[in-house]
């Protein structure tokens, strides 16, 4: 169940007010209902959402949205622009201290992937960077969490400094430091236990830890999926610690994320990261534009894009834009969308950034398990020169001598042609909605 | 007998019942949400739109979901009016019989679904919930309770995750089967089936990895874990349980959603209520899916994981009302009176 995007749910009211001609202060309101739903349902603080609704409000009826002919649109640009705006304006660098090691402490609740972090931005840092991070083991208490890192160390070959889990926190720190100063590691990344903000100890704890290490950058790692909670989550980390930075995990899941918005409007701090999956390198600088679109239900679609521009040859994405526009793409570029798609990465990844994934149907029949790619392949292998560049002609016994061709069931083979049909359908929808855009994007909708 | 009545006699003679820990668990949950409600009571002297409007902001604010609330409120504006209730005190009550209500109506089917022979619980759930944490738990539950239990290391994938089990089960003291990281989950399972049946277990806890619901892949490796089971032992899984973070929003019913619909999810486990999250999803996914919930997480220790018991929920949510109710709450709201008057 994928929550109405803004956009649907101004759509709907709007439709509910046409034939009144213009639009009065009272659909405004109605408009700005839509909007305070939209974000209650993708998770931002209800007390953050009055706040903000009251700003659109007035920036709504300030500008011309009432004359405006497209009163829908104009709304949710000025909710996309607030949004981007609240969320800060441009991606914030970490923060590196003039006298090494510049010195990162993540901190969080339980599970919420301080761990993993810990791993990709050593990794991030070593690569972009150019520094030498040592890793810090302070988590005592979870079962296998010095395991863990240690596991994450030996797969990035980066050294963790551990004193197992019957050392402080504070001591193992206070000796990692020395460790990396005698040994020249220029940035330490200390991981400590997942706490709850209300546990009085273990905050304590954490308050010794940064006087000892006096960190550069103190990161609270979040859940992108947390509820309202996470507005007195985020609001005690920082009052204890005074956090420097926001890491949003989990971002590669379906959720809206609206608690970056909580915890932003709380903090102040900014957001820095995201995580973007489990691997080491799925870690990227915080978008705060495409996160206000992903809020609203608008898709990942930025994030799409670019993604498919630095995977694919440019040439080969123009082209390909102008067969999508007058829909002469044929099963010949299927196949080699095919080769293109496989090397993107998982698929089911690159769909849900798709704005709208789950309502189109085209997509929705689309198999996206991997091997039946390569069932796929043998089917338009199998198909004549003549036949892939023009699909019309595959009837009855053209197809069952297709099927016999690659060793697929009839079945098959008339699904995939179906699944092209409906694609090439879709391809029309978009290439519309394409051409707004100023830049020519290739994007291979498999 | 009328419901009040006999929460109220439950509250008396079941005090003793309610165990400490989930009582104790519960407090800043409660708290938070019972005096938020008492505010609510008191600042409004009649209940009008305001009302139900401000009741609506903290149904939010427990991450219950727009619609769930606002069927809720609904209910109650339904009720309140069939019982003509006028005064804010008696519509609270209102409140909590409805609410309660909610979390009653799949009392049956609570409790595990025990074999006789070898019983087979999957865990499942999206990153970091607490599966393996609540694995642990509950095999410590299970064999204080004098059963044979042995755990499936099912998550071959995230560093250090076969050693996490293996340090649970070292605690509990059960075995534990487990292969190299990287291998077929779904050969580990196998395994351990094996392994429960040849040794005569009477249950077999599997882990397996974290995974968000939108990976396709991973869902289908989940599937195929559970088609393993199902093909190796009668009726197996005999329990799927859903792990839920308690501090998750809108995206659990998603989650829950998903899972169920590959894995046949037959319970769920709320962890992490100890901290401050409401927990109020709870209510929204018995609302608007047929899983019941049958456990609690209340910590990170050993003991820290308790039956969901509806009543008790409610109680536990509620506890500071009812008191308020019996004892104080009227003296209270006459004392508002004569102030006013
Ligand atoms: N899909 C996805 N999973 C993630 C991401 N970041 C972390 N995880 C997973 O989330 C789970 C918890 O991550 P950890 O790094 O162990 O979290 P932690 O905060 O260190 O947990 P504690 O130390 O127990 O408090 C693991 O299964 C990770 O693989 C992410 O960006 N995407
Ligand atoms: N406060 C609290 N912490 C919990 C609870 N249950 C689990 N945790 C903590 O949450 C973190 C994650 O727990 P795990 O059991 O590793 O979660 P998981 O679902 O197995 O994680 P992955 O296997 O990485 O997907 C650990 O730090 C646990 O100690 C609970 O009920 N309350
Ligand atoms: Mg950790
Ligand atoms: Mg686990």
């Amino acid at each position: 169940m994928a929550f109405e995007g803004l956009s649907e749910r101004l759509q709907s009211t709007l439709s509910k007010m046409r034939g009144k001609g213009k639009i009065s202060e009272a659909d405004v309101k109605e408009m700005m209902r839509e909007v305070r739903l939209a974000l209650l349902e993708a998770d931002v603080n209800f007390k953050v959402v009055k706040q903000f609704v009251n700003d659109v409000k007035e920036r709504a009826v300030g500008q011309d949205v009432m004359k405006s002919l497209t009163p829908g649109q104009q709304v949710v640009k000025i909710v996309h622009e607030e949004l981007s705006n609240l969320m800060g304006s441009d991606v914030v660098p970490i923060s590196f201290s003039q006298k090494p090691p510049t010195v990162v402490m993540m901190v969080g609740l339980q599970g919420a992937g301080k761990t993993t972090t810990t791993g990709k931005l050593a990794n991030l840092i070593r690569k972009k960077h150019n520094r030498s991070p040592l890793l810090v083991a302070a988590d005592i208490y979870r079962p296998a969490a010095i395991k863990q890192l240690e596991t994450l160390g030996k797969q990035l070959d980066l050294p963790v400094f551990s004193l197992g889990d019957q050392v402080k926190p504070e001591e193992i720190v206070t000796k990692a430091l020395e460790y990396a100063k005698t040994n020249h590691h220029d940035f330490v990344l200390i991981d400590t236990a997942g706490r709850l903000h209300i546990d009085e100890t273990l905050m304590g704890e954490l308050e010794n830890v940064k006087t000892i290490a006096k960190p550069n950058e103190i990161f609270l790692v979040v859940d992108s999926m947390t509820g309202q909670d996470a507005v007195n989550v985020a609001d005690s980390f920082n009052e204890k610690l005074g956090i420097t930075g926001v890491v949003l995990t989990k971002l590669d899941g379906d959720t809206r994320g609206g608690a970056a918005l909580s915890i932003k409007a709380v903090t102040g701090a900014p957001i820095k990261f995201v995580g973007l999956g489990e691997k080491l390198d799925a870690l990227e600088p915080f978008h705060p534009e495409r996160m206000a679109s992903r809020i609203l239900g608008m898709g990942d679609v930025l994030s799409l894009i670019e993604k498919a521009e630095t995977q694919m040859d440019q040439d080969a994405a123009k082209e390909l834009e102008s067969k999508i526009r007058d829909a002469s793409f044929t099963f010949d570029d299927f196949i080699e969308q095919l080769a293109q798609v496989k090397n993107m990465g998982p698929i089911d990844e690159l769909l849900s950034m798709l704005p709208g994934a789950g309502k189109m149907k085209g997509l929705k029949n689309v198999q996206i398990d991997e091997k039946q790619l390569d069932h796929v392949e043998a089917i338009i292998r199998s198909m004549t020169k003549h036949e892939r560049a023009n699909p019309e002609v595959l009837n009855a016994s053209r197809r069952k001598r297709i099927a016999k061709g690659s060793g697929r069931s009839i079945q098959e083979v008339n699904r995939l042609i179906k699944q092209f049909d409906d694609m090439k359908k879709m391809m029309k929808q978009m290439s519309g909605q394409m051409k707004g855009k100023k830049k020519g994007l290739g994007l291979p909708f498999f | 007998m009328s419901f009040f009545k006999k929460l109220k006699e439950k509250l008396t003679t079941s005090t003793q019942e309610v165990s400490q820990k989930f009582t104790e668990g519960l407090t800043k949950t409660r708290d938070g949400f019972a005096s938020a409600v008492n505010d609510l009571v008191y600042r409004f002297r009649e209940v009008d739109e305001d009302f139900f409007d401000e009741l609506e902001d903290l149904l939010i604010q427990a991450d219950v979901g727009v619609t769930t609330t606002m069927d809720l409120v609904e209910d109650l504006k339904e009720e309140v009016k069939r019982r003509n209730l006028k005064d804010p005190v008696a519509v609270r009550d209102a409140l909590v019989e409805v609410v309660a209500k909610r979390l009653q109506e799949d009392e049956s089917d609570r409790e595990l679904n025990m074999q006789d022979g070898l019983t087979v619980i999957l865990f499942v759930g999206v990153n970091g919930v607490g599966k393996t944490t609540t694995i642990g738990k509950l095999a410590h539950q299970l064999k204080s309770e004098g059963r044979s239990v042995m755990l499936a290391a099912g998550d071959t994938f995230r560093a250090g995750a076969i050693e996490q089990l293996q340090v649970w089960g070292e605690r509990v003291g059960v075995p534990v089967i487990r292969q190299t990281e990287g291998s077929d989950p779904a050969a580990v399972v196998f395994d351990a089936v094996q392994a429960a049946k040849s040794r005569n277990m009477d249950v077999l806890i599997c882990d397996t990895a974290g995974r968000l619901q939108n990976k396709v892949n991973l869902m289908k490796e989940l599937e195929k874990v559970k088609r393993v089971i199902e093909r190796e032992v009668p009726n197996g899984p005999h329990e799927v349980l859903l792990a839920l973070d308690a501090t998750t929003g809108q995206n659990a019913m998603v989650q829950a959603k998903a899972f169920k619909e590959a894995t046949n999810v037959s319970g769920i486990v709320l962890t992490k209520l100890d901290g401050t999250a409401k927990g109020g999803i709870v209510l929204a996914i018995r609302n608007e899916l047929d899983i019941p919930v049958k456990y609690v997480g209340l910590g990170e220790k050993i003991d820290d994981l308790q039956e969901f018991d509806p009543e008790q929920f409610v109680l536990g949510l509620f506890g500071d009302v009812f008191e308020d109710k019996n004892e104080g709450a009227l003296t209270e709201k006459e004392d508002t009176n004569e102030d006013l008057a």
